[in-house]
């Protein structure tokens, strides 16, 4: 039953969240702040765009380095 | 967003899932038996139905920020992945997807599994393979029609793509009776890479209380700039070619 729910759980965990899961917690992690931002006078659309340009270079350097 | 940007969206990305879910059926079918393998895949089909007949009108209740916000996050990190394995294979630092490769594997596996009876299935190894084939990578198309249409509030047209996309890969794939391998898999792979992370950026921005410059239009910006940044990233990733050794020798230099 555990290994069960176990693996159920890791097809999830890949299913979204996939090889580097550093990316989730940085997307996460950006949302919040966006939603910070937002709530002042200080336009907060382009923060998830500049967390994509800076995360998506850093997750491939690291999937070669340890591939 | 448009209907017709919509639909094109769900199309890819379930031709997509579609080639790999038809290669491993093809499999099941080739090496084992055909009416099994072709019940494991209604069978998966059906399932997958059920879940999107379930979810769509659960999502459609949801908020519209409250949705954008997770749903926008989820085609974020989901989209970013397909990215990322689309820009290793094109810069060369990953294995291209080789569906021959994957239809010998898997039929060398099917060749040399026991077969037994259950019920109406005559081969239940054919069926279970051909079914766990066929959700395991619908789970994705109804994920992403899912998402799609309930964001556009127009689930109706996102299913109506991925049951194109579904029929024209299985009808091909009947036709030719060969695994896909001159499908552009990892183009197409990109270009989904891509607008899954411009809508997920979108999507959840807004719902993160963020307001676009132009509004939608801003995702006309978004989707070429991302695709531009995945094409550069792409090519700088290509490994350079290494120079020749240049030998020094009494009679000169020689490469």
């Amino acid at each position: 039953m555990i290994s069960r729910l176990r693996s159920f759980g890791a097809f999830w965990y890949d299913f979204i969240v996939g090889d580097d899961w550093r990316v989730a917690v940085v997307v996460a992690l950006a949302l919040a702040l966006t939603y910070g931002v937002s709530r002042t006078s200080v336009p907060a659309w382009w923060l998830l765009p500049a967390v994509v340009v800076v995360v998506l270079p850093v997750s491939l350097r690291r999937a070669i380095r340890g591939g | 967003m448009t209907g017709g940007a919509l639909f094109i969206a769900v199309f890819l990305a379930c031709a997509v899932e579609a080639v790999e879910a038809t290669t491993i059926v093809l499999a099941a079918g080739t090496a084992r038996d055909w009416r099994s393998a072709l019940l494991g895949l209604g069978a998966g089909l059906l399932l997958l139905a059920a879940v999107v007949a379930a979810l769509g009108p659960a999502l459609t209740a949801i908020p519209l920020q409250s949705l954008r916000l997770v749903v926008g996050a989820l085609l974020l990190v989901f989209g970013l992945q397909w990215l990322r394995k689309a820009i290793l294979r094109a810069s060369g630092r990953k294995a291209l997807h080789d569906e021959d490769a994957i239809f010998a594997t898997e039929l060398a596996a099917a060749r040399a599994a026991a077969s037994h009876r259950v019920g109406y299935v005559p081969d239940w190894y054919a069926f279970t393979l051909s079914f766990k084939g066929v959700m395991l990578e619908g789970l994705e198309v109804a994920f992403i029609a899912l998402t799609f249409g309930s964001n556009q509030k127009n689930i109706p047209l996102a299913a109506v793509a991925a049951v194109a996309a579904v029929v024209v890969v299985g009808v091909a794939g009947v036709a030719v009776r060969a695994p896909m391998a001159r499908v552009p898999e990892n183009t197409m792979k990109f270009v989904v890479g891509v607008m899954l992370t411009s809508f997920g950026t979108f999507w959840a921005a807004e719902g993160a209380g963020a307001h676009w410059p132009g509004s939608d239009a801003a995702l006309l910006a978004l989707v070429p700039l991302y695709a531009l940044f995945g094409l550069g990233l792409a090519g700088a990733l290509r490994p350079r070619p290494q120079p020749r050794p240049v030998v020094y020798s009494p009679e000169g230099v020689s490469e």
